[in-house]
């Protein structure tokens, strides 16, 4: 409640000083939970737009990512939520526009720029209509430290046979641990596991739709098999990776105690200034040399516009200034790691962003497989995955009974083609 | 006392007492009462179509029958009496035998050990998860090497992220904490039994030990009543240590989910879950309904069966 009112009477000074300077400025306020990026949209992203758009002024209003998803609820209820919206992706936003509280983005200037995968977590079901303009996505991947494969003579892991050699014989040499990855925190296991390598398996896209049409099921080889794999890394974790946290394992690789991170890439800009060695990175090795490889490239953030805001025509202005490609580079190149959904060329400057994004070229993207449709029923299969995939890694779990036990879950709520 | 203002002629009517109550009935309706048969009314509610309905009792059956929920929440409820056993058995007869040895007179160092053990009391449970969490870490923590420097290595293991042991060092962790509470109110028991009582004892010949079980201990009964009690609806209504130190998620795989955990995650959502106030609802309705049944068995049954005396 006390941020709502600050907020307010922020808005409310804005809104005076604005007036008293100028009768045809207006002022959109942002709602985001970004609070992180305050400094990047202060110092480099509003001033871009206002340079090309006097009359607009942008106030960026970022809250604590964990209260935003109930506090904008609230805010757009009564009425006094900001003109733009960032969107979560899948339901949480979908949820919204639902109710009438987001405007169909499909008119915006430069939306033909993007995919129907960047698309897909803000867009109704049957992908008709999209509400809010695909921003960031994050990549899924290996980080490794390259001092250590230059020393051991490793040669950047292709094949999962390659890979597992890999890890078999810096666990031989003993003065790296192979893998940091603990299933404390279960999330790590799931996102950085089974969504990581799991798109080789089911063939991305391809398997992700079969599932919702309800084609296949998560007890089929493609979706087991992923399991299997994971279950094969509890030989290479450190010693008591049961308790290891994600910042524990964070550190242990910084600190270069471990050879392979298993990573999403908005891990980049805080591993680029802890890590004291040379970093590279590789996608999920593929089954045989020569397969195509696909890669997790999950929509995370976009912005749309609040339904109800005073200004409709300020806002589309931003919104196809957000989908042009001027700003796919500068919020790419201020959060590296944070890569544009857009299918405009994007010119990044960190190296290990840069290789992260190469993979777009070469592989299939795909999002992970239980965020659209598939997680909206109790059970959660995205809650259930992630217990899942820790169980399969420390063993409580057989990789089939693990999936049994997913689909059981799903059929408990989950009908297809309905 | 106020007899003697009796004798004055009939008074006008004591505005003061309603005026002074005033502030602490309101606030208290409001932020207690109200938001407490809120909860209540709504565990009897559904939402469909962003329209709520009356639905009788299908939340309780949902959560007490179907096959999506009830696992979760009967392995929240075992948990939860696990948890509270632990205190029951651990927490409160070290903290008797600790007021007891610091009750001895002239025992050296008193002030010092009575400050120690409380502090963990004070501290914040945020503090509390995480420096646990780190003596624990098998990467950075103390308790390995602590372990390995006496040679008793091979009696470490991630206690925190094996499922076997998960919630018991949970328990023992919250144990630790507060410990401090039973110590302080049973040393507070143990100061306040008269000398007379503890010279005559002596007289008779009853000393040490048995003077501990035969005398003192009778005398406590009603403040230990009072203890077990408090054990009672702070594990009930525990959540804190465990969000801390395991996440909403309660890991590893819901071995240290108890009701708290179980309502938070239900109730706000967590992840792609999205929030069911509903549920969450009869989630909360059920805790109240346990914390009421154990309050209400001690008050009606218990307290009245414990001998007070009267010094």
């Amino acid at each position: 409640m006390k941020g709502i009112t600050l907020s307010l009477g922020l808005m409310a000074a804005t809104a005076l000083t604005v007036g008293q300077a100028s009768a045809e400025t207006v002022t959109l306020t942002i709602e985001s939970w970004r609070n992180d990026d305050l400094a990047i949209w202060q110092q480099t992203i509003i001033p871009a737009f206002e340079a090309k758009h006097p009359e607009i002024k942008l106030n960026f209003a970022p809250m604590a990512p964990t209260e935003y998803n109930a506090a904008l609820n609230s805010k757009l209820e009564a009425g006094s939520a900001g003109d733009i919206i960032t969107c979560r992706p899948f339901d949480a936003s979908l949820q919204l526009f639902e109710k009438g509280y987001l405007s169909s983005v499909n008119d915006v200037a430069g939306m033909d720029n993007f995919g129907p995968v960047a698309k897909s977590g803000w867009s109704t079901d049957d992908g008709a209509t999209t509400f809010c303009v695909p921003v960031a996505s994050v990549l899924h991947g290996f980080i490794y430290n390259k001092d250590a494969f230059d020393k051991l003579g490793i040669a950047v892991p292709t094949t999962e046979d390659e890979f597992f050699a890999a890890l078999d014989k810096i666990k031989a040499d003993g003065t790296y641990i192979p893998m940091a990855m603990g299933t404390n925190d279960q999330w790590e296991a799931a996102t950085m596991g089974y969504q990581n390598i799991g798109p080789n398996y089911w063939k991305g896209e391809e398997g992700r739709n079969a599932l919702i049409k309800g084609e296949q099921k998560l007890t089929d080889a493609a979706w087991v098999e992923p399991y299997k794999t994971l279950a094969r890394w509890k030989d290479y974790l450190g010693d008591g990776f049961q308790a290891q946290t994600y910042p524990d394992s964070q550190n242990m690789f910084t600190l270069g105690r471990a050879a392979v991170y298993p990573a999403g890439s908005w891990e980049i800009s805080g591993f680029n200034t802890q890590a004291q060695f040379k970093m590279g990175a590789f996608p999920p090795p593929v089954k045989a040399a020569g397969d195509t490889c696909y890669i997790s490239d999950h929509v995370d953030l976009a912005i749309g516009m609040n339904a109800k805001t005073a200004h409709p025509e300020a806002a589309k202005t931003f919104l196809a200034w957000v989908a042009s490609p001027e700003f796919a580079s500068l919020y790419a190149n201020a959060l590296p790691g944070f890569f544009s959904l857009s299918n405009q060329p994007v010119e990044l400057k960190d190296p290990l962003a840069q290789e992260f994004v190469s993979w777009r070229g070469k592989c299939q993207s795909t999002i992970r497989s239980t965020y659209q449709i598939l997680s909206r029923g109790t059970p959660n299969l995205e809650n259930e995955t992630w217990v899942a995939s820790a169980n399969v890694i420390t063993g409580a779990e057989t990789a089939e009974a693990a999936s049994e036990r997913l689909q059981k879950g799903l059929d408990a709520w989950y009908k297809p083609g309905k | 006392m106020s007899s003697v203002e009796l004798d004055a002629p009939r008074r006008p009517v004591r505005w003061h007492i309603a005026v002074f109550l005033a502030p602490a009935v309101i606030v208290y309706s409001l932020i207690m009462i109200v938001p407490l048969f809120e909860t209540l009314r709504s565990s009897f509610y559904r939402v469909a179509e962003n329209q709520a309905y009356f639905a009788g009792l299908e939340n309780f059956k949902t959560l007490f029958l179907d096959d999506r929920w009830a696992p979760q929440f009967w392995n929240a409820l075992w948990n939860n009496f696990y948890f509270f056993l632990i205190h029951m058995v651990v927490q409160n007869p070290i903290g008797i035998a600790l007021a007891a040895i610091l009750s001895i007179p002239r025992l050296p160092g008193r002030t010092f050990y009575r400050t120690a053990i409380f502090v963990p009391t004070m501290l914040s449970f945020v503090i509390v998860g995480f420096g646990w969490k780190l003596i624990l870490s098998p990467l950075w923590g103390v308790a390995p090497s602590l372990l390995d420097a006496v040679g008793l290595k091979f009696l470490f293991a991630p206690y925190l992220g094996k499922p076997e042991t998960a919630l018991t060092t949970l328990a023992l962790i919250s144990v630790w904490q507060y410990i401090g509470i039973p110590m302080m109110l049973i040393y507070a028991a143990l100061l306040s039994i008269p000398d007379e009582i503890i010279e005559a004892a002596e007289i008779d010949g009853v000393t040490g030990t048995a003077q501990f079980f035969k005398i003192k201990l009778p005398l406590l009964w009603p403040t230990i009543g009072i203890i077990s009690i408090l054990t009672f609806v702070g594990n009930f209504n525990a959540f804190d240590l465990i969000y801390v130190a395991q996440g909403a998620l309660a890991g590893p795989n819901f071995s240290t989910d108890i009701l708290g955990t179980l309502l938070y995650r239900t109730f706000f959502g967590f992840q792609l879950q999205l929030g069911d106030p509903n549920m969450g609802a009869a989630i909360a309705a059920i805790m109240f309904l346990i914390i009421l049944a154990g309050v209400a068995l001690y008050l009606f049954v218990i307290q009245r069966k414990i001998t007070r005396y009267q010094f």
